[in-house]
């Protein structure tokens, strides 16, 4: 099952390296990883998305929190949460297809970022579901570039 | 001792936090990147630095030192080569929970990232397998650092910490200040274990009928062997002990089982498959212990505690996590305990019964020698009471089997990483911490040779470790995997032609060095080692070459299908 944890750790060089290492030296699934300064510049949050059963899960979340730089770990899977990825993707243009283009980016609430003769920039934000089935869609119109931020996650706030 | 707010350079202090942490010894070896350390050495008396011959010798003696005095062992080494070699040395104390502060040079901050001269990112390098690492860029941060570095290598869970100090933090001068209090936002070890846990664990215990404790190393390093005797003693409940679990509880003593697991003794593994609850304190379900994890103890309820949460859960399932302090969690059964608990004498008689059916036996010949009587004849002479270090392999094994630990702190062995060449510089560290007691080695022909070079620093200090050298001049253990799963093909482990002769080698050192061929000359040798106390004696024993460890668990296998000799499984109940 996909899982997707917040870590907050210390803004420390070297602490992507000691949580990513950790993941690889335990053989652990990682398949995203985001990670950006806090309100506080002592701290960053990172995003991390692993899959496993409920025992490697649980592994997961002991091992990081046995990293010295982590401060606290939480699984937002089973908790209200919001959950978000950029998508910045290069097109190929031409007259016959701009008009489709131009639909689709409205379909998926994107924005055109950049514009030239004959490539088209465009950024898409939403879950890594909704990312995926833009990346489908448009696949057909030539995807000459293509970069994911991976998925940042917060707690939805308190009513 | 410099008043608080004095100016010191980053050498100094270095030196002055050492002493504010009752630093008695460093392990270590001088290069360029330190030489402003070694400068300021040069008039410290009060803390005795060890000169190595090899970092990885530095690394292990640090080890020893600190498994037979549970103080910290500290370790000083250049940068590049100097610190890549304690690579291995490291790894083996965080496999084995030893705590040890490393402190490496590095090159000049402003040549870091250049591939200078002597330059390793040894923070890099070690990240994996320190409980954590530091790089210290300004030396108004080298004293909270390295009180860090201590405060985390000894508490929680203990294990290797290293600190990189670049040249020119060494040299820089700023106000020294100690920090009296340590806080590391992200370190908070849960060390008092969960009263209703415990309660649970205690209402469990008085209700088994066949309860077994399972005991590891985290006993002895939580100084909880007091405890675990008198619970034990008090509940009538027997012990078995994990390779780095030995001497926790009294080897004597009838409720003592030994060792468990895959060379474990077959009434253990039989206890463990039958028990109804299974007590582990401070031992984590290595593989060497379970054997299959399908097959191993599932009659038994599982309480398991362990001051590292990454543990429970981890190889078996168990029912009743606690985490925290053994010491804590052993203390506060025995104030929770119930009065009344269930009759146990059918149980140990039941364990009775298979003690007899397979008990740990050799033969012994006039005309050669034994490995397991070599050891138990140490083991009879210093009445179980030495510090007991060993290599890693056969007479590892036999020494978990033939020698009767009787004390906590008394095996010194390579256990999780198995690292061959440990065993010398871990019996050199020991002597240095513990005095009052002799110091054993014994050490295969194969590892010997791996940090050989750490002779010289025992004649250099005279310091007076027994080192037992076993020859069989084969590297045995894996000889004994080739006879039994790899078709008796003895691919490269014959040391026979190229072994050198090792009564001269430890002579040409300075060592004294006998040599015993039969059981008569053995007892003498071990006598005669045993009395000599003005430096490091040396006895190479020539045992007999194909001689196995039994009973054994195949790799993989389950527990319950032990070979009890050659080629004879028999399955157990």
């Amino acid at each position: 099952m996909k899982h997707i944890i917040s870590v907050l750790v210390e803004n420390r060089f070297g602490t992507l390296n000691r949580v990513a290492s950790m993941f690889s030296a335990r053989g652990f699934n990682l398949e995203s990883i985001s990670i950006g300064e806090t309100e506080d510049p002592e701290f960053s949050r990172m995003t991390i998305v692993t899959r496993g059963d409920d025992q490697i899960v649980s592994q997961v979340l002991k091992q990081l929190n046995r990293l010295i730089d982590t401060i606290k770990v939480t699984d937002l899977t089973k908790q209200p949460h919001v959950e978000r990825e950029l998508l910045l993707m290069t097109l190929k243009l031409s007259k016959t297809t701009q008009h489709e283009i131009f639909e689709l980016i409205n379909v998926f609430k994107g924005k055109v970022v950049d514009i030239k003769q004959k490539s088209i920039t465009i950024e898409v934000i939403g879950s890594p579901d909704k990312i995926n089935t833009t990346i489908d869609i448009f696949r057909s119109y030539g995807i000459r570039e293509l970069a994911r931020s991976g998925a940042v996650a917060i707690h939805r706030g308190e009513s | 001792m410099p008043a608080s707010g004095q100016k010191l350079n980053g050498s100094e202090i270095f030196f002055e936090c050492l002493r504010r942490e009752n630093v008695e010894y460093i392990f270590g070896y001088p290069g360029g990147a330190l030489l402003k350390v070694y400068e300021t050495l040069y008039d410290v008396k009060d803390i005795k630095h060890i000169l190595v011959r090899h970092e990885q010798g530095a690394t292990h003696m640090a080890e020893g030192y600190a498994r037979a005095t549970g103080r910290p062992g500290v370790v000083l080494v250049t940068s590049g080569p100097g610190a890549t070699n304690t690579v291995t040395g490291i790894t083996n104390a965080y496999m084995d929970s030893s705590p040890l502060v490393v402190f490496t040079g590095q090159v000049p901050s402003s040549l870091i990232g250049n591939d200078a001269f002597q330059e390793a990112d040894i923070v890099g390098i070690t990240r994996p397998i320190t409980k954590h690492n530091f790089l210290v860029k300004d030396v108004r941060e080298l004293a909270s650092t390295i009180r860090k570095a201590f405060y985390l290598a000894t508490n929680g869970r203990p294990g290797p910490v290293l600190v990189d100090m670049p040249k020119d933090v060494l040299n820089a001068t700023c106000a020294f200040e100690w920090p009296e209090t340590v806080e590391i936002r992200g370190f908070k070890p849960t060390v008092k274990c969960h009263q209703h846990q415990v309660e649970k664990a205690a209402q469990k215990i008085a209700k088994a009928k066949k309860p077994l404790f399972y005991i590891g190393g985290g006993v002895i390093s939580a100084n909880a062997s007091e405890e675990l005797r008198e619970l034990a003693i008090r509940q009538n409940i027997p012990v078995t002990m994990t390779l780095q679990g030995l001497g926790a509880f009294p080897g004597d003593h009838p409720l003592s089982m030994g060792m468990l697991g895959m060379h474990g003794t077959f009434w253990a593994n039989q206890a463990v498959n039958n028990c109804d609850l299974l007590i582990a304190v401070g031992a984590r379900f290595d593989d060497r212990v379970t054997g299959k994890t399908d097959t191993f103890a599932t009659q038994a309820y599982i309480i398991h505690n362990d001051i590292d949460p990454t543990n429970v859960d981890k190889n078996i399932k168990v029912d009743l996590p606690v985490v925290g302090d053994a010491k804590h969690f052993l203390q506060t059964l025995i104030e929770t305990m119930p009065k009344e608990h269930e009759d146990r004498t059918p149980w140990l008689a039941e364990i009775g019964k298979w003690r007899e059916q397979c008990p740990l036996v050799y033969t012994n010949e006039e005309d050669s020698l034994k490995t397991e009587y070599v050891i138990d004849e140490v083991s009879r002479q210093t009445s179980g009471d030495a510090v007991v270090t060993t290599d890693v392999g056969q007479h590892q094994m036999w020494t978990s089997q033939y020698y009767r630990f009787r004390k906590p702190r008394s095996i010194i062995t390579s256990g999780g990483l198995g690292t061959m060449g440990y065993g010398l510089p871990a019996a050199i560290g020991a002597a240095f911490g513990v005095t009052d007691r002799p110091v054993v080695l014994f050490c295969g022909d194969g590892g010997f040779m791996m940090n050989v070079q750490e002779l010289v620093t025992a004649v250099h200090y005279k310091v007076p470790v027994k080192i037992f050298l076993i020859n069989n001049s084969f590297l045995g253990m894996v000889r004994q995997w080739q006879e039994l799963f790899h078709q008796e093909k003895y691919s490269f482990t014959d040391l026979g032609d190229s072994n050198p002769d090792f009564v001269k080698v430890a002579e040409a050192f300075g060592c004294r060095a006998m040599r015993a061929e039969n059981p008569v000359e053995a007892k003498k040798a071990i006598t005669e080692a045993l009395a000599w106390n003005e430096g490091p004696v040396f006895v190479e024993f020539k045992v007999v070459k194909k001689d196995m460890v039994f009973p054994m668990v195949p790799a993989g296998g389950s527990i319950s299908d032990m070979l009890l000799e050659r080629l004879n499984p028999k399955t157990m109940v």
